[in-house]
Parts: C-alpha cells; structure tokens; sequence
C-alpha cells in the first residue's frame, strides 16, 4: 500500500511542477543554451556564415580593458542603486508605520511611481535634469551649481543611480511596510516597557526581525540593478559620458545590436550569467546564515 | 437602363477586385518619422497613384539602427522586406551579405529597366558603387554638414553678421569677440564624429582610414590621428575649455540650443533645414563648413551623410519588377526636387538639382544650394569619396567617448584620437574576421 502511494507521489508532482519546468525550458534553458553555444562562433550579422572560435570571443572581451572596466562601473552602480532604493524604502516604511491618520494615502502615493516603465522615468529625470531646460539644472544654476551630466562622469552615474532607484523604492516600500506590520506590536511594547527608546528597538528587535524581507529585496534588487536597468541607462546616457554609465547588460547590447557583434554579445551574456549566479549563490550561503526566520 | 447601370457597377467592382488580387505588393520598411514619415508616406501614394501593377506598403520600423536591426532579423527569419532603408555607416554591413542583398545595378539589368547610374551626382554614387562601379544601393537621402550662423547673436555682439567665416581660423576670431561681448554659447554641433572627423579629413583631403577610407578592401585600418584632424579637435578642446564650444551631446542635442536661439554659430547637416526655418525666431543663414586656411588640398568636397535603399534578395521576379519601378520613380527629377526642396537633403541627381534652380528655389531660400556646392565643388579624391568601415556604428560610439574626454579636458586630441584609432581597429579586425 505505502509502495503504491510512494509511485504515485514521483508521477503526480512531475505532472504538477511540468509546466513550471516547461516555462523554464522554453525563456530559459533554451535561449541560455543557445548564447553558450553562439558564443563559441564569430557570425555575420545576416546568418550566412560563422566560423567557430572556440574561446576566442572570451579571450578577446577579457584582454579588452574597457570590458573590465565596465565591470567596476556595474558593480558601483549596483550597489548604489541597492544601497539608496533599500535605504529610502526602509526610512519611509518605518515612518508610514508609524502613522495612524492617513496611511491608506500615503502608501499609495508611494506605490505611484513602481508604475511607471524604467525607459520612462528615463525620460522624466532626463527631462528634470536637461543641461538646457531642466528644472532641477534651473535652480542649481541658482545655487551656483553648473550641472552637465553630458560632460561630468561623477553627475551622470548619480543620475542614472536615482532614475533606476526612485521606481524601486515603490516596490522596496511594499515589502518593508508588509515586513514591518507582520512584527507582533506585543513584543515591541515589551521592549518599550522595559524602556528601550525608539533607535533600540529598532536596532535590536525591528532591524534583525524583518531579516528575511531585506535579504530577499537585496537578491530582487541585485539582480534588478544589473539588467532592468538599460531603458535607463538607454534614455539618459547612453552609456556616456566616455563610458561612465556603461554597465555590463548595457554593453550586451549596444555590441549585439549596435555593433551586430553577435559572438562578443553571447559571449557577454554567458559572463554576466556566471556573475549573477555566483552573486546569489554567495548570499545565499553567506547572508542568509544571519538571516532570522 | 437602371438594371443595366448596376450591373455595369457589378462588372466593373469585380474587375477592380481582380485588378486588386493581380497587384503585386512591395514591402518598403524606412526609419522616419514626423514631417519626414509624412513626405515619405506621400511618395509612396502617388506611386500606388500613378500605376496599377504594384502596390508600395511602407512601414516605419524605429530610428535608423532599430530597422537596420529589423531588417536583419526578419532576413534571418526568412522574412525580409522587399526594400530596406539603411543608413550610411551600416553601408559596410550591407556590402558585405552578399547572399543577403540584391545589387542595385543587377536588380535593373535584370528588370530591364531605364536606368543610368551616372544621373547622380558623383559624390552620392560613390558612397553606394563598388570600386568597379557596380551601384549596389539606390541612394535616397542624402545631406551634408554645413555651418548655420545666427545673424542676430553676431549683430548683438557687435560683430558684422556678413562677416567672413570660410576657415576655422575666421571662426576662432569671431569666437574670441563672441566671448568677450560675454555670449554664453558661441558654437555647437551636432554629430560630432560625422562632422569633425569623418568631413574634416574629407573636407582637407587626407585619410580618415588606410585602403581609401575602406573601399579597397576589408584590411583597411583607422588613420585619422593625423596632425590636421589632431590640430583640429585640440583647437575644438580649447574652445570647449574657454567656454567657446558648447558640447550638448552625441546625436544633434545642440539643435534645441541653436533653434531656441541659444548659440550663434552650429556645425549640422543640411537637413537641419527644415527644422530650422520652422522654428528659428531670428534671422539664419547657412555658409559653407569651415576649413583650415593652409592645409594643402582644402577644401575638397564633404562626404555625405543620409541612408540609402537596399534591395533584400529571395524575392520573386514579379516583385523585383516592381522594386525597379519604385526605385526609378524615387529617383526621378520631380520627385527629388520636391523632396530637396521640403527637407533640405541633397538633390542625388543632377536633373533634380538643376529642376529646382529652374523652379527659382535658390532665389527664394538663399543658402539652400550651399550644400550642393559645397559637395560637387570637386571631383572626389580617395579622402573624400566616402567611407565603407565595418562595425562603424560602434567605432563612432568610441570616437563620441574619446571627444568627450577631450570637450572634458581629461585628455589631449593626440591621446584621444589615438585610443580612438587603437580601440577602432580592433573592431575592423573583428568585423574583417566576421566576413571573411
């Protein structure tokens, strides 16, 4: 009887899991398998030929120093877009948690901008910050300050950095807000009563308490910064000014489909794979060790 | 009578519906947009309009790279337009796909059709013709960089609007009296590559690129680290320093700029003119693209900018018949005069050039030859017949960034323009790879 019960339980998950693997199978073992396996050719743009490289195309990115750079360049850009959507989410969560009139309104205020497509808000915080007809340019001209993210390196990456993180912080907001509500109020009164001040309980019971909610937003988050991002990056700057705001998926495409450099493309992809993974794996087995449940 | 006039309708509406079937339909895919779209989408009605054989569908698929990158990836589907618009760096790409394409010049032998490469004007055929003079595209649009003045900023500064400014030199003084009467932007440009690279070696005769500038085969290499283009961007760097050259970004940002009335002196196509007159609320004037007073050769003739139309192979014979007569009807006089004279890009034939002066549209809108003469002045050199670089695209990306680092005063023209070549013909050798 258990034998029977235990053949059944092989078939009917397979047959329940089949078209989450089917999903896989179809946008992401295919076209990933594919880019490994074009990596390896030199193709023209058309398909008429291709010649196989083996790991030439790797070789080739990796002598390149500009390649290399463009892997700092993500890697400041990443962790600031994290860094400052996280930072700002938490602040207003824990604010909005805190109030009692209104909250309804403010949240979704808040939520508003997690609407808006990233090519978009690209196009407003270009707007807002024209060398031209800004607004913003406007009143730092006032200030004294001559803003150009067209020339200055520095002033181009913050505005891609708050561009990509003003829609995240909605969607950051989200879960802090839950996050933070799932907390029992009896253990923070406790603390309270025990004379615990706001900062405390925060930093010793709210902050480790809500663990799980940032390690999950910083994975989400991670993985947004390197390849949601382009509409972005694609609006404002191009990857200018030189290559300051040249992230990784950014070259991808301006190689595959600017350059119709499909070989030095796959093979941009297959890294930037490699570099994802390895991202998750290491916070899965390192962050989430300290991680409350 | 009446059971008769109906049945004449019938006859007749089953007749057009049969006519209708037996059309043949032409895919045309472009990249414009706007008045441009509109002029283009009126071409095409009054082709549908004259005959009865073919019917011309043009669609718009994205700025230029986005149908270049449409046309590529229906091709490789199986799926090709019968006409694709490609603009003039991806002139390389397209030579080179040779099972992708159907020549020009064999598409009208084999149509039968009356057709005579030498009707364009020589420096627009060279851009598109093999060195054994096979056209392999038909040209469309074509324009060239010139220089627009606003006559109202010189006057204000108390500089005479007539004022001579054929030569950089020239300009460098009127920039320096721009200045000190405390103008905020004395000089823009647009297409910073196309204009201050790609033209100024054409414009002084001396190499942008090893195997004449490409054409002579796929082993060419960058050159334009000479000492004139050196000269050049290093004067153009010092400018941007004193505050006499206003960079506002890689494609024609410096546009808004110049039309708001912002800056008094502009490097941009001749097809800026429809924008301009629309919007300019002072006084204009186009002259020729400066050149350096003592460079041997200068000025030759600038090198076009601009598309052409690409013939895309695997189509039937019925459909090609069709594409023959498109093409010829695009490049016959009336129709490049009217589009010259809407747009401002070039005239591509010489019948269209001389239609339009008969129609006194020179006398009209002063300036608007410029560009012609400026571009038929000479008989074109191996400097100054065009370019045919592979992965060009990408190498006028590189050359944006390395301009940048000298308009920001991280580097001089000499280190710049030699990474630049450095980082350009690693490309070429990729892209010589990718074909051979």
């Amino acid at each position: 009887m258990e034998k029977r019960v235990l053949f059944k339980g092989i078939w009917l998950p397979l047959l329940l899991v089949l078209p989450q693997i089917l999903i896989t199978a179809v946008f992401f073992f295919y076209p990933a398998g594919q880019a490994v396996w074009q990596s390896l050719f030199i193709p023209d743009p058309f398909g008429l030929s291709s010649q196989f490289v083996g790991l030439g195309n790797f070789e080739y990115l990796l002598s390149d120093r500009y390649y290399r750079a463009s892997f700092v360049t993500t890697a400041i850009f990443s962790t600031l877009v994290t860094l400052v959507s996280m930072g700002v989410a938490l602040y207003l969560a824990v604010l909005a948690d805190r109030l009692i009139k209104g909250s309804g309104a403010y949240r979704t205020l808040l939520i508003w901008p997690y609407a808006v497509a990233p090519a978009v808000a690209g196009v407003l915080w270009m707007f807002m910050f024209n060398t031209r007809v800004g607004v913003v340019t406007w009143y730092l001209g006032l200030l004294g300050y001559d803003w150009n993210h067209v020339l200055n390196e520095g002033e181009a990456m913050s505005l891609v950095v708050i561009a990509s993180s003003w829609g995240r912080i909605s969607y950051n907001f989200l879960f802090f807000l839950a996050g933070l509500q799932a907390i029992p109020r009896s253990v923070i009164e406790a603390a309270a009563i025990d004379g615990a001040r706001f900062w405390t309980r925060f930093r010793t019971i709210v902050f480790p308490l809500l663990s799980p909610t940032t390690f999950f937003l910083l994975v989400v988050n991670i993985v947004y910064a390197f390849f949601e991002t382009f509409g972005v990056i694609h609006t404002i700057t191009s990857g200018g000014p030189q290559q300051a705001t040249t992230i990784l998926v950014y070259k991808v495409y301006a190689d595959g489909f600017v350059g119709q450099d499909l070989g030095s493309s796959a093979a941009q992809s297959v890294i930037l794979l490699v570099v994802v993974s390895i991202l998750t794996i290491i916070q899965f087995k390192y962050i989430e060790r300290r991680v409350h449940y | 009578m009446k059971t008769c006039i109906s049945s004449l309708a019938v006859v007749s509406a089953t007749l057009a519906a049969g006519q209708a079937a037996a059309q043949t339909e032409i895919e045309f895919w472009h990249a414009f947009t706007g008045r441009l779209g509109e002029l283009v989408a009126e071409q095409v009605e009054t082709f549908n309009a004259t005959q009865t054989d073919y019917v011309v569908t043009a669609t718009h698929k994205g700025n230029y790279s986005e149908t270049l990158n449409a046309g590529i990836a229906a091709f490789r589907a199986g799926e090709q337009p019968d006409i694709l618009m490609v603009f003039e760096v991806g002139t390389a790409t397209m030579m080179a796909a040779e099972g992708a394409i159907k020549p020009v010049y064999q598409l009208m032998e084999e149509a039968g059709a009356d057709f005579d490469p030498d009707a364009f004007i020589g420096s627009v055929k060279g851009y598109y013709t093999t060195t054994d003079g096979e056209m392999l595209s038909m040209p469309f649009n074509s324009s060239t960089p010139v220089l627009w003045v606003n006559r109202d900023a010189l006057e204000g500064a108390g500089i005479d609007p007539d004022t001579d400014l054929s030569t950089w030199q020239q300009v460098g003084t009127v920039l320096d009296e721009l200045k000190a009467a405390g103008h905020s932007c004395p000089l823009t440009t647009a297409w910073q590559s196309w204009i201050h690279l790609e033209n100024l070696s054409a414009y002084h005769d001396v190499p942008f690129a090893t195997q004449d500038n490409g054409f002579a085969g796929l082993d060419t290499e960058l050159a334009f680290n000479g000492p004139v283009q050196v000269k050049h961007i290093q004067t153009m760097g010092d400018w941007a320093r004193d505050g006499k050259f206003i960079y506002a970004g890689r494609r024609n940002e410096g546009g808004a700029n110049f039309r708001a009335g912002e800056c008094a002196l502009f490097t941009e196509s001749s097809a800026g003119y429809a924008g301009i007159s629309s919007e300019a609320e002072f006084d204009f004037e186009v002259r020729p693209l400066p050149y350096w007073d003592g460079v041997e050769g200068a000025p030759q003739n600038t090198i076009i900018g601009g598309a052409s139309l690409w013939v895309m192979a695997g189509q039937s014979d019925e459909e090609y018949q069709g594409v023959a007569a498109f093409l010829n009807f695009l490049s016959s006089p009336e129709i490049q005069a009217k589009w010259h004279q809407d747009t401002g890009y070039l005239p591509i034939t010489s019948a269209a050039g001389e239609l339009t002066r008969a129609q006194g549209f020179y006398e009209e809108n002063p300036g608007t030859d410029i560009a012609v003469q400026q571009m038929t002045a000479n008989e074109p050199t191996a400097n100054s017949k065009g370019l045919r670089l592979g992965s060009f695209d990408q190498i006028r990306g590189i050359i944006d960034e390395e301009l940048e680092a000298v308009w920001a005063g991280d580097k001089d023209a000499q280190a710049a323009l030699d990474n630049a070549v450095e980082r350009g013909n690693q490309l070429l050798r990729r892209f010589e790879q990718a074909n051979r």
